[in-house]
């Protein structure tokens, strides 16, 4: 294998199995995704981690914060750090805002509607793990399924994110409320990165949508250059 | 001893609070006129072993700091309701702006 990827199961992750097939298919024969328990302390031998969506430990206080406490997250934290690659989608963006590996947080979305639909993105910077195959402009069709997605932050906050290029992604007509329409963030390295939006679910023709495929495909090929780093 | 504490979670000054909202936009329809700033928070109830009312509070201060609150959207205010003898020094709640984890 060429490279690793991790995919977490917390206990009420329910997007795992999508993330493991959207991998198959865009990486088939050299990029692997398994599954790992959140109870696991140890992510050695793998080249990136995706905290899929879901409702981690129910949703319970607020998303993710009681998953951030999961044994596994050290080692996320420790990855992430080492420069891996770490995507958080839905569920697991809140995962990483919680645990305090990206900025800002996801608050109920504005007009209080659970919001399930395909929307369209722009790729609002390219240096991050999940875009790197993507021009910057590109416009994506994906779908979006949250009820805390409206992303927020204090200004000197958002203020960085600008000038730092970190904002990733933003809705072209904005459905949540989010600030400045940000739909994903990364952190200042790149290699951390959190969306809204779920990729996974725009992999397959079968499924009407393929636009996802472009963000997992950048995903898939960061895990082979972390491989190629690492061997 | 046993310390009852509240912990009363809520959205910083300056959040957007979209249940608040909600809520305030309902109330002259039922007929409840002049309310506002409504404000939608959690409240926790806690009871904690503690050798006195100060400690129980500082404890439920670092529980709220740690999990209950998330610093970026929130902030807390603590309350010691009672202890098991049902004496206590009357200090009432405290606020407390939750710092970085």
């Amino acid at each position: 294998m060429a490279g690793r990827i991790a995919v977490v199961v917390f206990p009420g992750s329910n997007c795992e199995h999508d993330v493991v097939r959207a991998i198959d298919i865009v990486g088939p024969g050299d990029v692997d995704a398994s599954l790992v328990w959140h109870s696991d302390r140890s992510l050695s031998g793998y080249d990136a981690v995706v905290l899929p969506g879901g409702f981690a430990h129910g949703d319970y206080l607020r998303p993710g914060a009681i998953a951030r406490f999961s044994p596994v997250m050290d080692a996320v934290a420790k990855f992430a750090a080492d420069g891996g690659p770490v995507v958080g989608i839905c569920n697991g963006f809140q995962v990483l805002t919680e645990a305090g590996l990206l900025p800002g947080a996801l608050q109920k979305n504005r007009g209080l509607r659970f919001l399930c639909t395909a929307v369209e993105v722009e790729v609002s910077s390219n240096r991050s793990a999940l875009t790197g195959n993507l021009e910057a402009g590109a416009r994506l069709r994906i779908p979006i399924n949250h009820f805390e997605g409206n992303y927020t932050a204090d200004r000197a906050t958002l203020d960085r994110l600008r000038a730092e290029d970190r904002i990733v992604l933003r809705y072209v007509d904005n459905p949540n409320g989010s600030l400045d329409d940000i739909a994903g963030v990364c952190n200042e390295e790149g290699n951390v990165v959190g969306l809204m939006p779920h990729p996974e679910r725009a992999c397959d023709p079968m499924t009407g949508l393929v636009d996802g495929m472009g963000l997992i495909r950048s995903l898939v090929d960061a895990a082979r250059r972390r491989a190629k780093l690492t061997a | 001893m046993k310390y009852e504490v509240l912990v009363e979670v809520r959205l910083r000054p300056g959040i957007a609070d979209p249940q608040g909202a909600t809520i305030e936009r309902a109330l002259p329809a039922l007929g409840f006129d002049g309310v506002d700033a409504v404000r939608v928070g959690k409240a926790i109830r806690l009871s904690i072993e503690a050798p006195d009312e100060s400690t129980a509070r500082h404890r439920a201060t670092e529980v709220a700091d740690r999990l209950l609150a998330n610093p970026v959207i929130e902030e807390s205010g603590i309350s010691v309701l009672g202890s098991a003898s049902g004496a206590l020094s009357g200090t009432g709640t405290t606020d407390h702006a939750t710092g970085a984890r």
